[in-house]
């Protein structure tokens, strides 16, 4: 390289500098937007069993699995999360639906492991039940990085589930008397298909519209969004479905009342096959007035149809 | 979707290392900067899920992907049926690979000197570079109803001739059960490590060979369980899709419509598989296939004796292919598959007799034929080694060793090892990013092929080679 050339070549850098620096100068009237930082995947571990998952494990998992919805920060914004409805879990809140503890508590690691595995149906979560029991513990471990909460708070005691009591059609009426006096068919209709006079504002804890459960679409496959037996009904409407306008029951109905309603609910079912539709057959479709014996005080039903937990949801 | 081998007989281009070292690495720069595409991939947009939780590394599918094409193409999460779609999705997708590669063909017949083959010929390596394309695939699949799947694939080769590689409708989860699904059609054997899922893409490389194995001078070509086949399959799994079994019955036609082979030819594939939970291993699986089925050997003629009158073969002969499955995982980056086959024709086809029509076989088995003495059953075993080293779900580093052995010549006398297949293949496939709306790999591979005794003139073995580096990306 001859001198003139090399002189050329400082000239244009020395120019290149300057004018950098004037760049940079000017550009500090703007305010400095930094990246989002990465995230720190925390060590945290989940119990399922003899199982213990670790949240380091999961990381590749769930960017291979989780993220595209819930988000890279757990805030439930990943790339997908604009086209789908209902909208991907919040991990951020840690406010979930599907609960074994009462409304407003943290689920149980085995909580969240069951959601793992079921999947949450007229949802895009599906059942993830290939993963290995191992993958699933670490997964739930991964999501719990997202939220102080899990810091702070214990999750709740798991609520206890009465044995079932045989359906009876006395049992099949009280459960209808207490639809109608909690007001279930405000939201969910009076013939259970989603289509009450409330139905249409409901919106969930992030002000989304939601639409209750119809019931009468069900056939025998069918599931909710939190379980498939008489028990995981039991257990939705004594924890409520948090996140949702679905409150819990438990402080509102005694628990051989519960499954009351519980019976009621399946007759709703109309093409599903199972005990409780087989009674009302018996009874050619009809259910008798309940008759209360010994009518307990009168307990007020839920008056809105907000989520229970305010903005910790 | 592999790269067909074009024709040889154009000079060899020089070859500049540096130059082709310096294109890489431009190459890598250009890719790892790219940004997101916003591309359409039939499955992963209807439900909004990435690449990457159905697939290992696309196209092959991890466990998940394979229980949600078990299911039908279904998460079975109520929302599967068209109904809940925007009326406007229609589910496309398409696929082709530009690509730049370098083949080498060893014992290639040439001709000696101008004047055609009667001055005289010998075997001579060809080898040639140079941009190139693959064919382009148009997949359209998912479900008319809840429970009611389809898939419909026209494909075409890279000079764009169309063929329907896929064509089938199927009836899930019958009686409710996971355990009965019924397809029809035509459609890929259920092969648990699928070869139109393949992760390589040259032209010895992009197959597996055992798939596709002849021995020599054999006329069968309907054991080809790499090939789509036409036909009915029951198929069932498990609910976590642990447990696996299909049961197909096959036109024996190697997937050619219009039934131009036998009068009366059926075959049969049948798979069965147990998946275990091995702890922070991972899921490892143990399957089993078995294909046996019949070809004709005796064919009407018109216009000459190999004149094959197209539907007319009689004269049925058997064939089989047998083996395990293993799919082997160790933590969440390194696994193996592993596939091994024994297989066997009928003397006949060993003796040439079978695909007249095609040209296959140079025999026909018309009425008094007997066959010479001493001929017996070709035989053979093979096994396919595949380890991926998955780094990230978006860089996966994969090898394979495949090798078949002749146990047994139809024609006692043969040399043992006649027409015996070695290949290694390594390659990697890196996705520059990943979104529920496009697939995009740079993929790069080496294929070593290695046959024994088949050079045309000589009957001295032949290696081939190639390296391919492609932009592998559907929409």
């Amino acid at each position: 390289m001859n001198r003139s050339k090399r002189y050329l070549l400082l000239t244009a850098f020395g120019a290149a500098l300057v004018g950098g620096l004037g760049v940079q100068a000017v550009a500090q009237d703007v305010p400095t937007i930094d990246p989002k930082p990465s995230v720190v995947v925390r060590p945290i571990e989940s119990h399922i069993g003899n199982t213990v998952g670790h949240s380091e494990s999961a990381k590749s998992d769930y960017k291979r699995y989780c993220a595209g919805c819930h988000g890279t920060y757990g805030d439930g914004n990943g790339e997908n999360a604009v086209w789908i409805e209902p909208k991907p879990r919040d991990f951020t809140i840690a406010t979930f639906k599907c609960r074994s503890t009462p409304t407003g508590t943290l689920p149980t690691d085995e909580d969240l492991y069951n959601t793992l595995v079921r999947g949450i149906t007229n949802s895009n979560m599906p059942a993830w039940n290939t993963f290995t029991k191992q993958q699933r513990a670490d997964l739930v471990a991964y999501i719990k990085i997202f939220s102080p909460r899990w810091d702070k708070e214990k999750p709740g005691q798991p609520i206890q589930i009465p044995a079932e009591p045989p359906v009876t059609m006395d049992s099949i009426a009280h459960g209808k008397a207490l639809f109608t006096k909690l007001e279930c068919w405000k939201c969910h209709g009076p013939h259970g298909e989603g289509d009450g006079p409330s139905a249409a504002t409901l919106t969930d804890s992030k002000d989304q519209p939601i639409r209750p459960y119809n019931f009468a679409l069900a056939k025998d496959d069918s599931r909710f969004k939190c379980g498939v037996t008489n028990r995981d009904i039991y257990r939705i409407f004594m924890t409520g479905v948090d996140g949702t306008p679905m409150p819990s029951f438990a402080d509102v109905i005694q628990p051989n009342d519960a499954w009351d309603l519980v019976h009621f609910l399946r007759t709703l079912q109309v093409h599903r096959h199972g005990k409780e539709t087989e009674v009302l057959s018996t009874a050619h479709g009809v259910i008798p007035p309940y008759v209360d014996k010994n009518p307990p005080p009168a307990n007020p039903a839920p008056a809105e149809n907000k989520a229970p937990g305010g903005g910790q949801e | 979707m592999r790269v067909w081998a074009p024709s040889h007989g154009y000079p060899k281009p020089r070859q500049n290392g540096s130059f082709l070292a310096a294109a890489f690495v431009l190459l890598f720069l250009i890719l790892s900067a790219s940004p997101s595409a916003n591309a359409l991939p039939a499955f992963a947009r209807k439900y909004g899920l990435r690449c990457s939780a159905c697939h290992e590394s696309w196209p092959m599918l991890n466990n998940f992907g394979q229980k949600f094409k078990d299911n039908g193409y279904q998460l079975m999460n109520e929302h599967d049926s068209p109904i809940w779609q925007n009326p406007g999705y229609w589910p496309v997708t398409f696929r082709i690979v530009p690509l730049w590669h370098r083949l080498s063909s060893g014992k290639q017949v040439v001709d000696t000197a101008a004047g055609g083959s009667s001055v005289g010929q010998n075997e001579q390596r060809i080898t040639s570079s140079g941009f190139d394309l693959s064919g382009l695939d148009f997949h359209t699949g998912g479900t008319l109803e809840k429970n009611f799947s389809f898939y419909v694939l026209p494909s075409s080769d890279a000079t764009a001739s169309f063929h329907f590689e896929t064509v089938m409708a199927r009836l899930d989860n019958v009686f409710n059960s996971p355990w009965l699904n019924v397809k029809l059609g035509k459609f890929e054997l259920d092969n648990l490590l699928s070869e139109k899922r393949i992760l390589t893409l040259t032209g010895n490389g992009g197959i597996y060979q055992l798939y596709h194995f002849v021995p020599v001078g054999d006329g069968n070509i309907f054991g080809q369980m790499g090939d789509n086949q036409l036909g009915l399959e029951i198929m069932g799994h498990s609910y976590n899709d642990r447990t696996r079994y299909s049961v197909s019955l096959l036109s024996t036609s190697d997937g050619q419509v219009g039934l131009p082979y036998g009068a009366q030819s059926y075959s049969t594939f049948i798979t069965g598989s147990q998946a275990f939970d091995a702890g922070k291993l991972g899921l490892q699986r143990l399957g089993f296939y078995a294909m046996a089925g019949q070809a004709p050997t005796s064919w009407l003629t018109s216009g000459g004796p190999n004149a094959a009158i197209a539907g007319s073969g009689t004269q049925n002969k058997n064939f089989s292919r047998e083996g395990f499955v293993g799919q082997f995982y160790f933590g969440q980056h390194f696994d193996v598959q592993l596939v091994t086959q024994h297989g066997q024709d009928s003397a006949w086809f060993g003796q040439g007799y079978g695909d007249l029509i095609d040209g296959v076989a140079v025999n026909n088995n018309t009425p008094g034929t007997t066959l010479a003495a001493g001929s017996r059953s070709p035989t053979w075993n093979g096994i396919l080694v595949e380890p991926h080293y998955v780094y990230s779900p978006q860089l996966i580093f994969l090898a394979r060793y495949e090798t078949i052995r002749m146990s047994q010549q139809s024609t006692p006398g043969t040399r043992s090892d006649l027409g015996n297949i070695t290949t290694y293949t390594v390659g990697y496939r890196y996705n520059p990013f990943m979104t529920s709306r496009a697939g995009f790999a740079w993929h790069n591979e080496f294929n070593l092929f290695h046959q024994t005794g088949t050079a045309p003139l000589t009957g001295s073995n032949i290696n081939s080679s190639e390296v391919l580096t492609g932009f592998d990306f559907d929409f």
